[in-house]
């Protein structure tokens, strides 16, 4: 065997807007680095060029919502070492996932014009329903220097440094004023996974929750206290759901208001 | 005790900017009272006043134009003595040989204005962590021994403080170099200011201000017990950590871990909670590395993670993790309580759970199983 031979990293999209696979292309300043160190033989985002299996590393992207896809992702988990999962979509189920709480042939009816052409899955799930993940990288979308850091981690044989604490966490050591107790916004920071360096709140909005739960998520004590904040109940399930609706923690919550 | 007038509180940054202080004071950023860089008196928040309950902080214009009508707020000094980022060192490959690099930081001469009673308490608490022992560290030393303290007496109290409890305020009484008292009184404006130390000798003695006279000193002892007479909340500490330590199994943890949202903001807030983590981060080329030290706090999974998992799994074990540490065995680690009465936990907890409540539950649970024992 060749010594030092580069890993082979491949990018597969499934139900995504793209927008987690860009954040490589995004990474400007490191891509040339990246592509020094990895060799990047399956990404049709970047490269028309793709080359055969089995890769070291696949990043996914996207839901499951086609029996098609369901197949697909098996094939892919058959070829590749490591299957890191990137963003709402492929950790959660996506914006996409809002269908799962409906009816979604109502939907087909409604907008396809001939929905007899359609395939699709009552419900949007995440990669982990279908095969086993060895690494989920959470976001909508994903932050590019997290993807960096689990890269590197990957080469340098370390363990990433990617906290699953609560936004609170970065939110306080950036010196944030908590947007919630001074102004009483709503915010999802206290159950959601850290990782966007508190972005929302940065700029004065509360947490969307995009990087979904974090470990340990007491969503109904944070829903109790929207409540006293004088949310209603139908406020309360549209605040959870969002790109993370079908994450167990934050569907339980809205669920649980919408009886 | 001498008098500095309000219109003139310039005077005294001056000579602090004279004496090459770097000047940090309560001033309004984003509906808060925080303390950042102080240019002139105009930074400070003039005429304005804080309401603060269980998980609500409000600021709102007062009824006169004090500089610190108000209490304390989402931040505390320990940002600026003990940064919530720090990168410790770098470490570079060359051949085989690794040469490390220690980060080097500026020393640089804090002058802290607006220090309240309850936070010199915080700060000493903290002295004692960095470098009451064996084992020194040298950054958080520098700028502390560096540093100089312009105490100010509290003012008004609000309904989340309760440092008469932990026996921390509100008097100014040690740990100042300077001491303001702030007096509003019949059209007059002015602070009595006092020094605590040669350091504040030296300030004080460039300054050239007029002796206060009696009816001064009383009006500054009134401010006090006015602040003093305002201060509803209060935590009985008789007993305490003995009471604590034999409820460890208490049904309350799991009671308060239903609203617990492990989400860490009250050791954020906390201006003695000094926990912390360090993360080792590698370049692409395999040749540079670093460690990042940053706040951390005992209530997210990752903290209690030895081989083989982390330790405290369950919410409940964290909150007691926590509050039993501040409350019981920080006596027996540095002889001294690790609370100050401050109330930010409460305030800035996002679902108000409050620190003197469920101190108090596990007393009166425990009163409840004497009282039960004696009767059988």
């Amino acid at each position: 065997m060749v010594k030092s031979k580069k890993p082979k990293l491949a990018v597969w999209k499934f139900a995504s807007c793209d927008g987690c696979q860009l954040s490589l292309l995004d990474c400007e300043d490191e891509l040339l680095d990246v592509a020094e160190i990895v060799e990047i033989a399956n990404f049709p985002e970047a490269s028309r060029e793709v080359k055969p299996g089995p890769y070291d590393i696949s990043l996914v992207e996207g839901s499951i919502t086609t029996p098609h896809d369901a197949e697909r992702i098996h094939k892919i988990r058959r070829q590749s070492k490591i299957l890191i999962t990137i963003g709402a979509c492929a950790t959660a189920g996506g914006i996409q996932a809002l269908r799962n709480f409906k009816d979604v042939r109502e939907f087909i009816n409604l907008v396809y014009a001939n929905p007899k052409f359609i395939s699709t899955l009552q419900n949007s799930t995440p990669i982990s329903h279908h095969v086993y993940v060895d690494y989920e990288l959470r976001g909508c979308p994903i932050n590019k220097y997290q993807l960096l850091e689990v890269l590197n981690a990957f080469i340098n044989n370390r363990k990433p440094n990617i906290p699953n604490t609560s936004v609170c966490i970065e939110c306080k050591r950036k010196g944030i004023t908590c947007v919630m107790v001074s102004e009483g916004k709503v915010c999802l920071g206290p159950v959601t996974h850290s990782g966007c360096n508190a972005l929302c709140p940065s700029y004065n909005r509360g947490c969307f929750g995009c990087y979904g739960p974090k470990e340990a998520s007491n969503t109904s004590s944070l829903a109790n206290q929207f409540e006293s904040m004088g949310l209603g109940n139908y406020d309360i399930v549209r605040t959870f759901r969002g790109f993370n609706a079908y994450s167990d923690a934050f569907r339980k919550e809205s669920e649980a208001y919408e009886k | 005790m001498k008098i500095l007038q309000a219109n003139n509180f310039d005077l005294l940054l001056n000579i602090l900017k004279e004496n090459e202080y770097e000047i940090i004071g309560p001033t309004i950023q984003n509906g808060a009272i925080v303390y950042d860089k102080i240019e002139s008196s105009r930074d400070f928040p003039i005429g304005y006043t804080d309401k603060q309950t269980p998980a609500t902080y409000r600021i709102e214009k007062s009824n006169n134009d004090a500089f610190f009508h108000f209490v304390v707020g989402p931040q505390s000094w320990k940002r600026y003595l003990y940064p919530p980022v720090q990168k410790l060192f770098t470490a570079f490959l060359n051949g085989n040989a690794i040469k490390f690099e220690k980060e080097e930081f500026l020393p640089i001469k804090y002058a802290f204005i607006g220090v309240r009673s309850c936070e010199i308490q915080a700060i000493e608490i903290q002295d004692k962590v960095f470098f009451g022992g064996e084992f020194q560290n040298n950054r958080y030393k520098t700028l502390r021994k560096n540093s100089l303290i312009i105490a100010v007496n509290c003012s008004k109290a609000e309904s989340n403080c309760f440092c008469t409890s932990m026996e921390s305020g509100p008097e100014v009484k040690s740990g100042y170099d300077l001491v303001l008292t702030e007096i509003i009184y019949d059209k007059e404006h002015y602070f009595l200011i006092n020094s605590g130390s040669q350091k504040g000798d030296e300030i004080l003695s460039q300054m050239n201000l007029l002796e206060a006279d009696e009816n001064a000193l009383k009006l500054g002892k009134d401010v006090i017990e006015k602040t003093k007479s305002q201060i509803t909340k209060h935590l009985n500490i008789s007993n305490l950590k003995e009471l604590l330590l034999k409820n460890i199994e208490s049904s309350i943890w799991e009671d308060v871990a239903k609203r617990c949202l492990s989400c860490g903001n009250c050791t954020m807030v906390c201006p003695t909670c000094f926990c912390m983590t360090v993360e080792d981060y590698t370049d692409l080329q395999k040749t540079k590395a670093e460690r990042i030290q940053k706040w951390d706090s005992c209530f997210t999974l990752e903290y209690s993670y030895i081989h083989g998992g982390s330790v405290r799994v369950s919410v409940g074990s964290r909150y007691r993790q926590w509050l039993t540490h501040k409350l019981a065995s920080w006596h027996e680690q540095f002889g001294t309580s690790g609370c100050v009465g401050c109330g930010r936990c409460i305030t800035w907890c996002p679902v108000g759970i409050d620190i003197t409540e469920e101190a108090s539950k596990i007393r009166k649970i425990s009163e409840y199983q004497n009282i039960s024992l004696e009767e059988n």
